[in-house]
């Protein structure tokens, strides 16, 4: 058979991690803007902009996870109880926010600010963990056949910690260049405002990520940096420089949708270096997608639905955004 | 934590998360059904008794859906976290199974849920019945795959093991698995029950609180109808559903019946009431009815079946319980039908809305529909072990190496925060069912009601429900 089926689904599942990535980054991204925002008009007009359509960014995540299963069961087994407590711990953020989204609405005025807090905290403590996981998994781990043996806290490392703080500012900066295409007026004004220093912290945490994962890991380093790798990726770090000189500048110049695009394209550029560096393991560092595939019978049933499939969600999803297009104003609620 | 091994704290765990998430797909189900007919019956007849149930049922229906959403999305994670080696094994079964729902049926919940909830307003009439359709549609698409892994698992086939790992040979076999149909037939009109009794539980507290508006009164019929009419199927399909057990998994019908060995030459019993004891391996203080067991379960006078006795220890569930939890969905299962004939009785009468001893028994049948669906799948899947993968793997070799501490930890988690999380939503729902239809459906069109700078949420400042509306004009 001419078709690589795990090559297939790793471009399927890298698509979809993306998809999760670019569209609950920005809804998380809310939740982290939120003790930046004291008003309650504000805040609710922050939440509106994503209530029809937050559900649909987490089946991203959920579709990740099966499709893991599906095409790559041992990297789903290992990966998940590798990164056991994050993912409860990321996993426990997405419920407390989840359900904040009604119940902040459905509550006691005098009650609301337990669900503005569960709402900001859930975010972070998701974010963070999520970053935490990224960072682990760039780490590598430690699989003997089928099983996992690093122990429960492999996440706890300098760099996984870094990398948890590191993500939280590339949410932000969705989240905060989202509202800035979303509202107007004063709330406008004030992500304008955040998203400047976020967009330099963010700089500098990809800077230093780019600079730590090859001085750790001999070979990502042997990856970029040698003839002709290093001609080939070279466009990535210019991109990535010149992305956010843009999103600087439209900042300052009465911005409306320019941060929010550029924004999208500054975190792809941040993805495909990280697919860059570890391609092709699929559980870094030594197992590889052929090693972890399902068997071919599993991959090619699946892959016949992704591939119809996929398109019509996309189609359906755009229509869902093209619906709820526009400024939303402050009261104007859906609820 | 309590001398508890790492493999039973994460069965609890996994038991745990899975009962509390299933309460919220059930009512969802049922609701988006629900929403979807009373949205026809709006667009049909214009009358605005279905407009204003549906506004009413789709704020309930909202709350409901976003604590299916999270809880579900720690299900999908959890075959991975907790049973690593059961998705190695065999991932490449369910793994496939279960991303054609997300593929199906979750994206498309999610993506027309936007516009069902919050489009009204902004999208024509066609269109958003049409929305609400998907979701419904979404709904019971995810109980068909979700359920086909489940019952694959409980009655595999259509396999083959390659190397160390199960590996699917042919995919008709693996999703039409023989316990697939009567699973699904019986999950869904579940569902469809419990939300009857739940819609009618609410209309008859507002009645018995002298509400008796067109809109509580239509709503409680439909629930009654409903109720009446699914409660005999759902009895019927059990009965199926149980041969097919007994055919495909003895051991579990011989726990659920607390039966142990068979004398030569007679019939079984029904055990009514007992205890069975794992130990000593007999049942004891049995109460019975003598040719009841073998009439139900091989349909002839004297016709035995297999007793746990015929099983190793090693390979028999527990009995104790799910001898109880069946007595619990089959007591109920027939308790919701003699309520059904009540309400026809009172129905043919014209005693329906008024005869408060029944309204109150009504309310009471409210959780009754939940707590069937909980004591159901407590058999089946108590009933299945020690497998995980019925007669191919077993439960203590599928589980991930985690240490009891881990697992204690993240097992306190999740019951605090299930317990506070869903138990506020829970009295929501409840605070919103008490409201009562009518004046939610104002709330529902912000755009007409909501002048800027309110509260969004907070009952509507102008209440003037003859103001035309899009639909309407």
């Amino acid at each position: 058979m001419g078709i690589d089926l795990p090559i297939l689904w790793a471009i399927i599942i890298g698509f979809g991690l993306m998809m999760y990535v670019v569209m609950d980054g920005f809804d998380l991204g809310i939740g982290l803007l939120f003790p930046f925002i004291r008003d309650r008009t504000e805040r609710d007009t922050m939440v509106n902009t994503v209530a029809p359509v937050w559900d649909g960014n987490e089946t991203w995540l959920v579709l990740g996870g099966t499709a893991l299963m599906a095409a790559f069961p041992l990297a789903y087994s290992v990966l998940l109880s590798a990164l056991y407590l994050p993912i409860i711990v990321m996993l426990a953020g997405l419920i407390c926010r989840g359900v904040s989204f009604e119940f902040r609405f459905k509550a006691d005025a005098a009650h609301r600010w337990i669900w503005d807090i569960s709402f900001a905290a859930g975010s972070y403590a998701a974010s963070f963990a999520q970053g935490v996981a990224l960072g682990t998994y760039i780490n590598g781990f430690h699989v003997t056949g089928p099983s996992y043996q690093g122990g429960a806290l492999v996440w706890l490392t300098p760099f996984s910690l870094f990398t948890g703080f590191g993500l939280l500012f590339a949410y932000a900066l969705l989240g905060s260049t989202w509202l800035i295409m979303k509202t107007e007026g004063a709330l406008q004004r004030r992500m304008i405002g955040l998203a400047q220093p976020v967009t330099i912290v963010l700089l500098v945490v990809i800077g230093i990520v780019s600079v730590w994962t090859p001085l750790a890991h001999p070979q990502v380093a042997a990856r970029w940096f040698s003839l002709p790798n290093i001609i080939f990726f070279s466009p990535v770090p210019v991109l990535t420089l010149a992305t956010t000189w843009g999103i600087l500048r439209a900042l300052r110049r009465d911005p409306n949708v320019v941060p929010f695009g550029l924004a999208l394209f500054l975190l792809f550029l941040g993805y495909s270096g990280l697919g860059i560096s570890l391609w092709p393991n699929v559980i870094p560092p030594g197992v590889s997608l052929w090693d972890a595939a399902a068997p071919p019978q599993s991959m090619g049933f699946a892959l016949v639905g992704a591939l119809f499939i996929i398109p019509i969600i996309l189609t359906y999803t755009a229509w869902s955004y093209y619906v709820f297009r526009g400024k939303v104003r402050p009261g104007e609620g859906y609820h | 934590m309590f001398g508890l091994t790492a493999l039973q704290l994460a069965r609890i765990q996994f038991g745990f998360t899975v009962s509390f998430h299933i309460i919220f797909p059930a009512i969802t189900i049922g609701l988006a059904s629900y929403l979807a007919v009373l949205e026809a019956l709006w667009l049909w007849t214009k009358e605005e008794v279905y407009r204003d149930l549906h506004h009413f049922w789709v704020q309930i229906f909202a709350v409901n859906f976003a604590m299916g959403v999270v809880s579900g999305v720690v299900m999908s994670y959890q075959f991975g976290t907790n049973w690593s080696y059961f998705s190695t094994y065999a991932g490449g079964v369910t793994g496939p199974l279960l991303t054609y729902e997300v593929l199906t049926a979750f994206f498309l919940e999610a993506g027309f849920l936007g516009v069902m909830l919050f489009g009204w307003n902004k999208v024509g009439p066609g269109l958003h019945f049409f929305a609400t359709l998907m979701v419904a549609a979404g709904t019971l698409i995810s109980a068909t795959w979700i359920l086909a892994a489940n019952s694959w698992m409980q009655t595999p086939q259509g396999y083959a093991i390659i190397g160390a790992r199960i590996v699917p040979v042919d995919w008709l076999k693996v999703i039409f698995n023989p316990s697939f149909p009567f699973r699904l037939a019986h999950m869904t009109i579940a569902a469809y029950l419990a939300t009857a009794l739940f819609v009618g539980a609410s209309g008859a507290w507002h009645l018995l609180k002298g509400r008796d508006t067109p809109a509580v009164r239509t709503m409680f019929s439909m629930a009654m109808w409903m109720v009446l009419i699914v409660a005999p199927i759902q009895i019927a399909v059990g009965d199926q559903h149980g041969l097919n057990t007994l055919k495909y998994q003895p051991a579990k019908i011989a726990a659920i019946e607390g039966h142990w060995e068979n004398t030569p030459g007679q019939s079984v019993p029904l055990i009514l009431f007992g205890w069975p004891d794992m130990k000593d391996a007999k049942t004891l203080d049995e109460v019975d009815i003598p040719h009841l067991g073998s009439l139900i379960l091989t349909h002839s006078w004297n016709g035995t079946f297999a007793g746990l006795d015929d099983f190793p220890p090693i390979d028999r569930p527990d009995s104790t319980v799910v001898f109880w939890s069946f007595r619990i969905m089959v007591g109920l299962g027939f308790l919701m039908l003699f309520f059904g004939l009540w309400s026809l009785w009172l129905r043919a009468q014209g005693r329906m809305y008024g005869a408060r001893l029944f309204l109150r028994s009504a309310v009471l049948m409210g959780p009754a529909g939940i707590v069937a669906i909980l004591a159901g799948w407590i058999t089946t899947e108590m009933g299945r072990q020690p497998w995980v993968v019925y007669n191919v793997m077993r439960t203590a070799d599928a589980v991930s190496n985690h240490s009891a501490i881990e697992l204690t930890v993240t097992l306190i988690l999740f019951v605090l925060l299930y317990f506070a999380l869903f138990g506020t939503g829970l009295s929501y729902m409840l605070k919103l069912v008490a409201k009562g239809p009518g004046a939610q459906g104002l709330e529902a069109e912000p755009e007409i009601f909501q002048r800027p700078a309110r509260p969004l949420s907070g009952a509507p400042d102008i209440v003037d429900p003859v103001t035309p509306r899009r639909g309407e004009e």
